[in-house]
């Protein structure tokens, strides 16, 4: 691995695992030691290379769940069954072992508090991860932007950062969150049981008088929908930013 | 996000034009030599493998940006933009 000197430019660095976290059945958080560090802020993602011992290399993107508050990178990673990476990432990788990392990616997608609000999250599964940094983000600051997140799921035990979200928006009453689930639910459930539509929108989503900054994050299907349905609700689209992963992704 | 498939944003190539070029590129505006179409290279259509990466117009499919990569060395393909806007550090 080089660490080239050139100002400006990204260069790959290795970062540590220091801890893992299981979030669902088949999404896990690593927590990465980067001695120097990243220096991102919310919403952006990071590279990640792996080599094979016979020197082919494998390289995907992946979103930082940590905000830029905290000490270690977090990246959380859902496993997708015909992955090159993923598999590795949630199934192999053990703590003490170290990472290629090239980073912080994305100009676009990205929130501080100084932004300002009221903030809109649409998440789509691990969609939820860009926008967990900037809720996180948001209570490093103290931040009282009021704040609304609609996240859906396929299944309750599918839903990514399900505990965390409870407990920062138990401790907060300017954040609001919403859940569907697509699939399955359980016999309590009083959220949502569909796909994300503009009813639904229209129910969560806040009076677009209010001008809100919508992040929206998830498989391309959901963005698309979701990012239209806004507009047709009277939103500005140029206030809604969206960030899609390929149809591989699955559709929660 | 997880983005393990090979049909990806324009996000997806902001890591190898982050290693070439000095400016954030994923913010950059391209407009597309093929079909006049403007755009942030963020929003774009990313084809992504070992060998190279490929970013293409959203609104007609043509490339935009050809990166191939090499031992030591990328080769790397504008021929498809006709114009790039780039927002220089303050």
């Amino acid at each position: 691995m080089e660490r080239t000197a050139l100002p400006g430019r990204l260069a790959w660095q290795l970062g540590r695992v220091v801890d893992i976290v299981d979030e669902t059945p088949r999404c896990r958080s690593l927590i990465l030691d980067v001695p120097d560090g990243i220096g991102h802020t919310a919403g952006q993602h990071v590279d990640v290379r792996l080599t094979a011992a016979d020197g082919y290399q494998a390289q995907r993107s992946y979103s930082i769940a940590s905000p830029p508050e905290d000490q270690h990178l977090v990246l959380t990673v859902e496993r997708l069954d015909d992955g090159e990476v993923s598999p590795y990432l949630t199934e192999v990788l053990r703590e003490g072992d170290q990472l290629e990392l090239r980073g912080p990616i994305g100009g676009y997608f990205t929130w501080r508090v100084a932004d300002g609000g009221p903030l809109l999250l649409v998440a789509g599964g691990s969609g939820i991860v860009p926008l967990m940094a900037m809720l996180r983000h948001r209570a490093a600051q103290h931040s009282t932007v009021p704040t609304r997140l609609l996240h859906s799921s396929r299944a309750f035990d599918a839903i990514i950062y399900r505990q965390a979200l409870e407990q920062l928006a138990a401790a907060d009453p300017t954040l609001m969150v919403a859940h569907t689930l697509t699939r399955r639910q359980p016999a309590d459930w009083a959220g949502y049981t569909r796909r994300i539509d503009r009813a639904m929108l229209a129910d969560v989503a806040g009076a677009p008088s209010e001008q809100p900054q919508a992040f929206v994050c998830g498989p391309t299907a959901l963005v698309e929908t979701v990012a239209s349905a806004l507009v047709e609700l009277g939103h500005d689209p140029v206030r809604v930013k969206t960030e899609r992963f390929g149809a591989s992704g699955g559709t929660p | 996000m997880t983005t393990d498939d090979h049909h990806l944003d324009g996000n997806a190539a902001g890591g190898v034009l982050g290693q070439i070029f000095a400016f954030e590129m994923t913010t950059a505006e391209v407009i597309c030599a093929h079909c006049d179409a403007v755009g942030p290279i963020g929003a774009a259509v990313v084809y992504a493998t070992a060998m190279g990466t490929i970013v293409r117009c959203r609104g007609c499919g043509e490339a935009l940006i050809r990166i191939a990569h090499g031992p030591q060395r990328y080769w790397v393909d504008f021929s498809g933009t006709r114009l790039l806007q780039l927002a220089a550090a303050e």
